[in-house]
């Protein structure tokens, strides 16, 4: 059966997502990330950085308001029942700090069939408010059964 | 300063995560899947109980590499996983990484995180600036 491709090529307004201090500390500690730099803003700013500094994997935190409404979009028509995460890349560039503002974008690549199942590759793009890119991000989803 | 060469190994990352470590990463990252939260829900769609997120898996990839770097978080450039299998709480996570190409103060390694014999992150590669 052939998937709906509609959707390739589409990019969804940008969304901003406000830093605070309290996300960035909280989400270290959920992955277990106890330097300084993340939890005490005195230790970030001695190590050079402005404010508390984010662990490079706090880009989920900020890319996923981003990343909701594309894959809600009806027009990618995913079923989440049999959807599974199947793969993930970022790229990172500057340092994202407790106070940054991040806007990110999201742009659907492809929509393929590989062995019966549905592979949807989004790819993310966000940038803080100086505009310098702090991540560059391809998500793709694996849809069982299409 | 980067004494690495291809062939190398990073140190290991040895991590458990507890219990109630899903919620805490639901809450922390946004993600309100109740797959991860709700041992009701995860019975109900066919799995054993309460899986890992993907992400805090790759996470504990990120910091086996940033680990190398002495913490800087501007060290890790690039990562790249496939999720494969499930994760589970209440049981370790090693992450293993391979250094597959050195110089100019990069190295590009080939990373794998595993539960027992069970890979849950594999075909990883990290890219990491020391």
């Amino acid at each position: 059966m052939a998937l709906t491709t509609d959707a390739v090529g589409k990019s969804w307004e940008p969304v901003t997502f406000e830093v605070e201090g309290d996300r960035i500390s909280q989400y270290a500690s959920a992955i277990g990330e106890e330097n300084p730099v993340h939890h005490d803003a005195e230790a970030a700013q001695a190590a050079g950085f402005r404010d508390l500094v984010a662990p490079p994997m706090f880009c989920v935190v900020y890319s996923s308001p981003a990343m909701g409404p594309a894959i809600l979009d009806p027009e990618v028509e995913m079923n989440f029942a049999t959807m599974v995460h199947g793969g993930q890349v970022f790229e990172w560039g500057e340092p994202v700090c407790a106070g940054d503002e991040i806007t990110t974008t999201v742009t659907c690549k492809s929509i393929d069939e590989r062995g019966g199942k549905g592979f949807y590759v989004f790819e993310s793009v966000s940038a803080n408010q100086d505009g310098a890119q702090t991540v560059k991000a391809t998500w793709t989803n694996i849809v069982r059964g299409v | 300063m980067s004494e690495y060469a291809p062939g190398d190994t990073l140190p290991e990352l040895h991590v458990i995560p507890d219990a109630g470590l899903t919620k805490r990463y639901a809450e922390a990252s946004g993600d309100p899947n109740p797959i991860h939260i709700d041992e009701e829900f995860a019975k109900k769609v066919g799995l054993p109980g309460c899986i890992l997120h993907g992400l805090y898996s790759m996470a504990q990839v990120a910091r086996a590499h940033t680990d190398v770097a002495g913490g800087d978080p501007r060290a890790l450039k690039r990562l790249e996983v496939q999720f494969r299998g499930m994760g589970f709480p209440e049981q370790e996570i090693v992450v293993t990484s391979t250094v597959r190409e050195a110089g100019d103060g990069r190295i590009v390694t080939d990373t794998v995180a595993a539960q027992g014999d069970s890979r849950i992150i594999r075909n990883a590669s990290a890219e990491l600036e020391l």
